[in-house]
């Protein structure tokens, strides 16, 4: 966490006007507990109920399998920090995805091919963030136009699926670090991983990170405080058209293929991760380790769910939808607490 | 128009010198040809009626609007600023009437934002907050810089935006309104500084509504009228009196005939149980458990600081807020006053002091907006006919006054008195038989206020019971029949008012809580 | 200010624009795009298809123009149609007589009201926990496939049944049932908005909440009924879909509709904000749309281009009704334009 304020010193000097209420878990806090408290129960669910469920290789594998969700989550978590949402992301992933196999098909390498994928995020993200700026379009609008363009841009690209068997994307796919008994870890961990990582140091200790919480706070008062409003929102959709470009390629490395039609819905997938994760819609309060989180909860109700067996695979969207309830109840029963 | 009595310069060259500043808005001129000069390490304070042109004239100077024509030199450069970011770059910060910092973020934050320190591109933040400490000292503010700014009263969130304002070593300190939500000691402390950063050779733009703050801190003051310059002052200089003059534009004979019509009729109180009772009413966190009758016919006037919990006393009688003990009793009636619908079918009616937030449904026209709570009271189902709506509100943008005259005006539109009137008028087509006034005369022109208050008195010798709350003690006094005295959340005193009371009475009755 | 320029700044130019251009442009690909056929007593042709095909469009946004104008949306419709969809058909498939129009009646009659139990369940979200609309919303709209599936077993449940069949493709005074059903629910709810108070009171709680709630306007009964009505309209758009391929596909019934329908509103020149709100433009919005969907065929639009080709058009609609662009056109037909700045209080 932070070094600022997991909770306030009890020595803090007895202050003129303020409530400075000690000992007590900072209430910015309590929705990613809250996170981790579910967690912790879908483990101890899984692991009383089913045999070799608490394995490292079974962790291991819920993190492999959706770090491309989150990835994309990371960069979705920025958007909504600011109060905008990002419908796109779900459309970029695949678009990067059917570029990169029609790049890898077309004969270029790695080298090339990567950047490039990448850069086809980065591109869309800096359209809308300029939709959105420039011409004062709501997010939620210029986001969706983004993710028509984005897949009817897939279609053009590759009407069907195209293989991927590119040596490096093939030898990304299928290389494992890690101990004998199963705690690996891919390179598409390690890139998701790393993504965490430059995120969170971006959020807590740059001004752009600090702005980003700003505007979520209040985009007025950011403007009068002479911060780069501008700049800052237009950012935040290029950093999650990055992010979404990423994923795509991880998403590309993971099923080896480019397909018009991956993705779909996985925007959804990703806000829901980010709210599970304790960041509110109406920005300014949230962290990118609870989106992880969040992420990680998602990824655990398909593992119970093959665990069990007997349950359909409909239960893991009805439980998703069950656990989005019970996360948006509490936390608004929060705010009216605070107030 | 510029006033024979004007200054000379105090010494040296102006920091900041506007010349012939004019903006135009869509149908009003909100700056004609004004001029601005402001020197090193004086208080100047920025005087005129809501509507003069102090708020444009300083968002001209921050760049927040760009002008039409004129020329602002700063330190002897020509500028114009695009935004407040270049402003304050160039050494000019603002602090607000409301703050305007993030409230989801910590102190130290807030006050470093955009300046804090780094190491190798990565924000230090043991050096951020010793430095936000710093200059938390220099406010004499001894708070947590971790501490999130929510946290804190509204006056320390005023002091932590000065402090954030003197992290740019500004040497112009804008202070917009600053004190309208402190108390006497905040304000001193206020005070305290402010003259610090003066010595320091600080130039501070102080704009306030309080005169007697204003005296008690500006050197020189600049007075503005309907978007023209009046003329620009020494304080020591200038008496009160003739200040508002100038503020007003009227002579204060015709001032204070204007304002001595309207006055509380002295009929007898008849009836001898009260329209409403509350008893042991209160709500934690917001007002302290009270007691307090209304009669009909009868004004009561509610005497307190901002803050001191008037706003919210009448809240709960409204049933906009729940009180959480005590009871409400309607002509003798216990009524659980759930929703503001409870009140309004006991013909309880409402007019908030935010006209813009919780009066005006701004995109509405200003018949829907007339109609709308006869409309809300009927149902849906039921809409008022044409013909009805037209007989309304016909009736009443005569009666009250209201401008333009067009029912079908966007009220978003309207000047903050006509707005006020739509309101009225929204009430009184319900036929009311309790009207809460929530500061029903603020932020309008001296006409309109005299008209509002004409009526208040009118309506209260018909025989309707009142309830005014206003934070000009002078205008409380004059329509109340009693007066209920509020501070720090608590009703402390009630009064029978006459015309031996006097404001000064009514402040002592504030300052000692009640207890004298 | 010239009868030209004001009828060129009214919000519905641009979409009226689109829809004819898109239409020319049929018409000059296929001159008999708009010619209008009589067979065995029921009408054909271009513009009645565009009818039938708009009804399940404009059903959902119908409901989707009331909601956004109390600032709120329903992300839910789609799941919503699917649910319809499966409980009416398994209740038709599991009775004795698929063809009895009791039993499609009852069938009916109950998708309905699990329908309404989820806007009841929206809109106690949002009107009474308070929680923003867009995530309230969201719980359905990733459950709702879910329970759909449950109902039908995860099955694609298909039936014959020629009462339920008649939704979709039947035809009444020559005009495809669907488009009659689409346009009675559109002129009923253009007529009690307008006609009771209801739509003005819908927009001020859109604009003004508190100012609303404080006015006596009962805002918390005026959202719940427009989440209600929201669900109410998607289930008869899940009846008209269903009917179309006779069969209960949880999974697609629907998909993306809700975006579609977003789309229809603000192109109908409804603000996402609340507020002030236009039936009349979602319908031209909602037009606008299918066109576009179906002038593709036409036109010879390889099918996989449709998604960019309605991005493009999407596009230009929003940047040309943004109020950057529209400030910018003003100011350029008239020499000094003044900058539309708030004036202070």
């Amino acid at each position: 966490m932070t070094t600022d304020q997991l909770t306030r010193p009890a020595d803090a000097p007895p202050s003129l006007g303020s409530r400075v209420r000690r000992f007590r878990i900072d209430e910015r806090y309590l929705p990613v507990l809250g996170t981790v408290v579910v967690l912790i129960a879908m483990l101890a669910i899984g692991g009383s109920r089913y045999e070799n469920f608490l394995t490292g290789r079974v962790m291991a594998n819920v993190l492999i399998n959706n770090s491309f969700l989150v990835v994309i989550a990371v960069g979705m978590t920025f958007v909504i920090l600011t109060g905008g949402i990002d419908l796109s992301v779900g459309a970029v992933v695949a678009l990067s995805g059917c570029v990169a196999a029609w790049m890898f098909s077309h004969g270029y390498g790695a080298a090339v091919a990567i950047p490039l994928v990448i850069l086809v995020g980065t591109v869309i993200g800096l359209a809308v963030g300029v939709m959105v700026h420039v011409f004062e379009i709501q997010p939620f609008i210029a986001t969706l136009a983004a993710m028509f363009l984005a897949r009817g841009l897939c279609y053009i690209v590759a009407p069907e699926s195209i293989p991927i068997t590119d040596p490096t994307i093939v030898s990304l796919a299928r290389t494992r670090w890690g101990t004998e008994d199963g705690l690996v870890i891919t390179p598409s961990g390690v890139i998701a991983l790393a993504v965490v990582a430059i995120a969170f140091v971006t959020l807590h200790y740059t001004r752009f990170g600090r702005t980003v919480y700003a505007i979520g706070g209040s985009e007025q008062s950011a403007k009068l405080m002479g911060l780069p409003v501008a700049r800052t929102k237009v950012l935040v959709y290029v950093i999650s058209g990055t992010c979404a470009g990423l994923g795509g390629l991880l998403f590309a490395i993971f099923s080896r293929s480019g397909y018009a039609l991956t993705g779909v819905g996985m925007e959804l997938d990703a806000i829901a991760a980010v709210v599970i994760g304790g960041t509110l819609l109406t920005g300014g309060s949230g962290f990118v380790l609870g989106s992880v989180l969040g992420v990680l909860v998602l990824g655990l109700i398909q593992t119970i769910i093959t665990f069990q067996g007997t349950l359909s695979s409909w239960w893991t969207k009805i439980f998703i939808g069950a656990l989005l309830l019970i996360f948006v109840v509490l936390q608004r029963l929060l705010a009216i607490r605070r107030r | 128009m510029t006033d024979d009595t004007a200054v000379t310069a105090p010494d040296a060259t102006p920091i900041v010198a506007m010349t012939g500043i004019s903006i135009t808005f869509p149908g009003v001129k909100a700056l004609d040809g004004v001029d601005f000069r402001l020197f090193p390490g004086e208080v100047h304070a920025l005087m005129g009626e809501n509507g003069a042109g102090k708020s444009t004239l300083i968002k001209a100077l921050t760049g927040v609007y760009s002008i039409d024509s004129g020329r602002i030199v700063i330190d002897g450069q020509d500028r114009t600023f695009t935004g407040p970011a270049q402003a304050q770059a160039a050494g000019i910060s603002t602090v607000y009437q409301e703050v305007n910092l993030c409230d989801n973020l910590s102190v130290a934050e807030n006050i470093m934002l955009g300046h804090e320190v780094r190491r190798a591109g990565a924000v230090d933040w043991r050096r951020t907050r010793a430095a936000a400490r710093k200059h938390l000292r220099t406010m004499n503010l001894d708070i947590d810089p971790k501490s999130s700014l929510s946290s804190h009263s509204l006056a320390v969130q005023q002091l932590v935006a000065i402090s954030r304002a003197m992290v740019v070593d500004a040497r112009v300190l804008i202070l917009d309104e600053p004190t309208s939500s402190l108390d006497a000691d905040e304000v001193g402390r206020l005070f305290d500084v402010v003259r610090a950063l003066r010595d320091r050779g600080v130039a501070i733009l102080f704009v306030s509504h309080f005169l007697d703050q204003v005296y008690a801190i500006s050197d020189r003051m600049t007075v503005l009228r309907n978007g023209a310059l009046v003329g620009e002052y020494r304080t020591a200089e200038l008496p009160r009196v003739e200040l508002v003059q100038k503020m007003i534009g009227r002579a204060l004979e015709v001032l204070e005939q204007l304002e001595e019509a309207p006055k509380r009729s002295v009929a007898e109180r008849a009836d001898t149980q009260p329209y409403l009772q509350a008893i042991g009413l209160g709500r934690k966190g917001s007002i302290e458990p009270f007691d307090l009758d209304v009669y009909s016919g009868e004004v009561v006037g509610l005497a307190g600081l901002l803050g001191s919990g008037r706003t919210e006393l009448a809240r709960l009688l409204y049933g906009a807020d729940h009180a959480d003990q005590g009871e409400i009793r309607v002509e003798g009636t216990p009524t659980k006053m759930r929703t503001p619908r409870t009140a309004l079918s006991r013909s309880i009616v409402y007019s908030s002091e935010s006209r813009k937030t919780e009066g005006i449904v701004g995109d509405l026209t200003v018949r829907e907006n007339i109609v709308l709570g006869l409309q809300a009271d009927r149902g849906w189902l039921r809409r008022i006919s044409k013909r009805k709506s037209d007989e309304v509100v016909n009736r009443y943008v005569e009666a009250l006054g209201i401008r333009p005259a067009n029912p079908e005006a966007i009220a978003g539109n309207l000047s903050g008195g006509n707005q006020q009137k739509v309101l009225l008028a929204r009430w009184l087509a319900t036929a009311p038989k309790l009207l809460l006034l929530d500061e029903p005369t603020r932020g309008i022109d001296v006409g309109a206020k005299a008209e509002i208050q004409r009526l208040v008195a009118d309506l209260a010798a018909q025989g309707m019971a009142v309830v005014f709350i206003s934070a000009e003690l002078e205008e409380v006094l004059r329509l109340s029949h009693r007066i209920a005295v509020l501070r720090d959340r608590r009703l402390v005193a009630q009064i029978t008012n006459s015309d031996d009371v006097t404001t000064d009475d009514v402040v002592h009755l504030i300052a000692s809580g009640g207890q004298s | 200010m010239s009868a030209v320029g004001s009828i060129i700044r009214h919000r519905l130019f641009w979409p009226v624009v689109a829809l004819g251009v898109l239409l020319l442009a049929c018409v000059l690909k296929s001159n008999t795009f708009l010619d209008i056929a009589v067979r065995d007593g029921h009408l054909y042709g271009g513009p009645i298809d565009i009818l039938r095909r708009s009804s399940v469009l404009l059903l959902v946004a119908l409901g989707m123009t009331l909601v956004i104008a109390t600032r709120g949306i329903d992300l839910s419709v789609g799941a919503v149609m699917a649910i319809a969809g499966a409980v009416a058909l398994s209740q038709i498939a599991a009775s004795d007589d698929p063809g009895s129009l009791a039993v499609v009646l009852s069938a009916i009659g109950s998708a309905v009201l699990v329908c309404l139990l989820i806007g009841v369940f929206n809109g106690f979200l949002v009107a009474v926990v308070g929680i923003q609309p867009i995530i309230a919303t969201l719980v359905i709209m990733t459950a709702g496939r879910g329970i759909a599936m449950l109902i039908t077993g995860g099955q694609i449940t298909t039936v014959t049944s020629a009462p339920y069949k008649t939704i979709a493709t039947g035809y009444w005074l020559g005009l495809p049932v669907a488009a009659l059903i689409a346009g009675f629910f559109f002129l009923a709810t253009t007529l009690i908005t307008r006609r009771t108070a209801l739509g003005v009171l819908i927009e001020s709680v859109g604009i003004n909440p508190v100012a609303s709630r404080l006015a006596g306007v009962r805002a918390r009964t005026i959202i719940w009924t427009v989440y209600i009505l929201c669900a109410f309209f998607a289930c008869i758009a899940g009846f008209i879909r269903s009917s179309d391929i006779m069969a209960a596909d949880a999974n697609n019934a629907g998909l993306f509709i809700e975006l579609d329908a977003i789309l229809a509103v603000v192109i109908g020149g409804t603000s996402l904000a609340g507020g002030k709100f236009s039936l009349v433009g979602t319908l031209v919005g909602v037009l606008v749309i299918t066109t576009l969907t179906f002038s593709v065929t036409i036109l010879g639009i390889p099918a996989n281009a449709v998604s960019l080709f309605k991005a493009l058009v999407v596009i230009l609609v929003c940047l040309l009704q943004s109020p950057v662009v529209r400030h910018k056109m003003r100011a350029r037909r008239r020499a000094v334009a003044p900058a539309p700045v708030e004036v202070p209080a």
